[in-house]
């Protein structure tokens, strides 16, 4: 296959306490360690692989935001891949109006598989990937934790509620990644070194004219409550009586 | 001065604590109780190391290393600071002495040690001539195409046993109008040499598995062709070196202060007495504000040093100053992260008492604060000399 596309969503490092911002506008991120979306970071390890067993001659990474997602995309440079996409924007952009996106990459890029993290840790959302593979029209493997390309088709292991299904997809298709799918690689020095002379393609989202889906607006964040601290009971009658006292039996 | 990291800081960064986090923090409580590193866990960390290309990334990429800029290098230093030494230093840094290599030295030292197929120690120190240098006595005596050396040097430390000492030695007496002056040589002389000896030296309490080395010799004959640089020029050539060595102290201490003040505050907002976390008494609070601020000082002069350096501007007394406050309010954040943490803090449980030990050796080695005092003294007073 010719060119795998992969997603790099800019999120809060997920060894950082998230905190809201005062004027809870939204979360913290000034000064705030930001790394690659982990499910993305499997996306790009997977496509890596690919392309080292010669089935994809190109990894191209997108990542949609502030010119500072650079930085994610030039990790992923670093990692592996081949060239990078900023499609620059300074809104804050919903499942769908990232699919449309990803729709029109596919379109200019001619790619032939999509790899997208099942869902991004700062929104939770796990949408992207179902509604681009319903607007491109072409087969969705979601929840990857393993992916056998043969041709034309792909074995997806898919981790779902009741364990593991596999199913096969014909190609171009979209598949999102699971957590077990792999162990993302570490950067090499040199290999940052190298980084800096792959090209790093700017776009500005107009550039694309998808129709912006922004349909909700985030109109204050707060903290979830504080957790009580816990007491420790002797047995269960302790318990029901502990229970009964707050009024919750 | 722009202290912003670039991307590729960032990502090199990003990258060696994942590295440290996977391949030497969990070994470090182990390490030092043994006082020694397992050999295959020092082969391991190497062989990743070298895999990474973190291995010798201070060198220049001409000779095969890694052409990292000083103040690239102060943040890779900063980073490896933070771990136990007999385990970070497989993380090899060669000497930049080696640079001074020439002929047939590159293939048998230089390259070597880039690869990681041999490892060098650096032997200045004698028993008898610590912050005195030109107290030493070890001695190399020309004989046709030969020098013969004899002497005893101590406290020379390596993470693994050396292949290879940089030896310095007397090679002749000059008078100057201020008297005799020693003429001091460096010799590359390998372990096995004839009249040659290495042997383990007393535990340090601080870095244990950091292991230091007493080299003797004993009519130990080698060729001229073992002189690196230039007869006599021994001390400029390990002066134009020391400095740097100073600032990577620095940028060490940092890193270790900022490991102490993660857990201290990280202990001080979870430990309640009277009915509080700790952290909301003035009496351990403002121990964390001191060593927040320290820190910051400390890295800022380190990061001066290292931008002074790339631009080929750094003094001597910018590498000293970096090295004596650093390396102090290193001494002072230990002693009050192990006060934070009360009795715990002494515990082989944790590992602030280790970190407390391992912090005392920075105010001694590459020259004690003292010495970096004098430095200091030195420039300011050497305008009013006549
Ligand atoms: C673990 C360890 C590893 C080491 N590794 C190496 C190595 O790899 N290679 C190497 O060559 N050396 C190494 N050293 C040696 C180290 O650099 C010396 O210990 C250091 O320079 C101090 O020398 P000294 O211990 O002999 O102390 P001394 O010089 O005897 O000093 C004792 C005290 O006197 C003070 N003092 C001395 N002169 C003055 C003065 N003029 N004014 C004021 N105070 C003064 C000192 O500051 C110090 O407080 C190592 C040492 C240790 C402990």
């Amino acid at each position: 296959m010719e060119r795998v596309l992969v997603g790099l969503k800019r999120v809060v490092d997920y060894n950082v306490r998230v905190r809201i911002r005062s004027d809870g506008s939204g979360v913290e991120t000034d000064g705030v360690k930001m790394s690659i979306n982990p499910f993305d970071e499997i996306a790009l390890e997977e496509a890596l692989r690919m392309k080292e067993r010669g089935e994809a001659n190109e990894v191209v990474v997108v990542s949609i935001g502030g010119s500072e997602c650079q930085q994610q995309l030039r990790t992923g440079l670093a990692m592996g891949a081949d060239r990078a996409i900023l499609v620059e924007t300074a809104e804050s952009v919903n499942p769908l109006t990232g699919a449309r996106i990803f729709l029109e990459l596919i379109k200019r890029e001619a790619a032939e598989l999509v790899l997208l993290g099942k869902q991004a840790i700062d929104d939770d959302n796990n949408q992207t990937g179902q509604m681009l593979a319903a607007l491109w029209g072409r087969p969705q493997a979601t929840f990857a934790s393993r992916i056998e390309l043969n041709g034309s088709t792909a074995k997806v292991t898919r981790e779902v509620d009741v364990g593991l299904e596999t199913i096969e997809v014909d190609l171009p298709a979209v598949i999102t990644t699971d957590l077990r799918l792999n162990e993302p690689r570490y950067v090499k020095l040199p290999d940052i070194m190298k980084a800096k002379k792959k090209p790093l393609d700017q776009i500005p989202v107009a550039d694309l004219a998808v129709e912006s889906a922004a349909s909700i607006t985030a109109v204050t964040f707060e903290p979830p409550e504080q957790r009580q601290k816990g007491i420790i009971v002797k047995d269960v009658a302790e318990l029901v009586a502990a229970l009964k006292d707050k009024g919750l039996v | 001065m722009n202290y912003q990291l670039t991307d590729e800081q960032t990502m090199l960064l990003d990258s060696l604590r994942a590295f440290l986090d996977e391949q030497v923090y969990p070994y470090e409580a182990e390490a030092d109780r043994a006082g020694e590193v397992p050999e295959e866990l020092g082969n391991q960390i190497k062989a990743k190391a070298i895999e990474m290309g973190f291995y010798a990334a201070n060198l220049p990429e001409s000779v095969g290393g890694g052409g990292l800029d000083y103040t690239t290098m102060g943040l890779v230093e900063r980073e490896l600071g933070k771990a136990s030494y007999g385990l970070a230093g497989h993380i090899a840094r060669p000497t930049e002495l080696l640079l001074a290599c020439e002929g047939n030295q590159i293939n048998n030292y230089l390259t070597p040690c880039v690869t990681g197929e041999k490892h060098e120690a650096f032997a200045l120190t004698e028993p008898g001539a610590g912050s005195d240098i030109m107290s030493m006595t070890t001695k190399a005596v020309k004989d046709g195409d030969d020098y013969i050396i004899d002497g005893y040097k101590h406290f020379i430390s390596t993470p693994c046993l050396p292949d290879f000492a940089i030896v310095f030695a007397i090679t002749g007496i000059d008078e100057t109008s201020r008297g005799p002056r020693k003429r001091i040589t460096a010799f590359l002389v390998d372990r096995g040499e004839k009249g040659f000896d290495i042997s383990l030296g007393p535990l340090c309490v601080s870095q244990r598995a950091y292991r230091t080395y007493q080299l003797s010799f004993d009519n130990c004959r080698v060729s001229k062709d073992q002189i690196l640089g230039e007869e006599g020029n021994g001390l400029d050539l390990a002066n134009k070196w020391l400095s740097m060595g100073r600032v990577w102290v620095g940028a060490q201490s940092c890193g270790k202060m900022e490991r102490l003040l993660k857990m201290a505050t990280e202990w001080a907002a979870t430990r309640e007495q009277f009915g509080k976390p700790i952290g909301h008494f003035q009496g351990t609070s403002f121990k964390l504000a001191n060593m927040a601020t320290e820190l910051q000082a400390s890295d800022l002069l380190v990061m001066h040093a290292c931008k002074k350096a790339d631009q080929g501007s750094m003094t001597p007394d910018d590498a000293a100053m970096a090295k004596l406050f650093a390396s102090e309010a290193l001494g002072r954040a230990a002693d009050d992260t192990v006060q934070i943490f009360g009795g715990m803090g002494l515990m082989e449980e944790l590992p602030v008492e280790r970190l407390w030990r391992d912090a005392r050796i920075e105010r001694i080695w590459d020259g004690t604060s003292e010495i970096q005092r004098h430095i200091i003294a030195r420039s300011l007073l050497r305008p009013f000399e006549t």
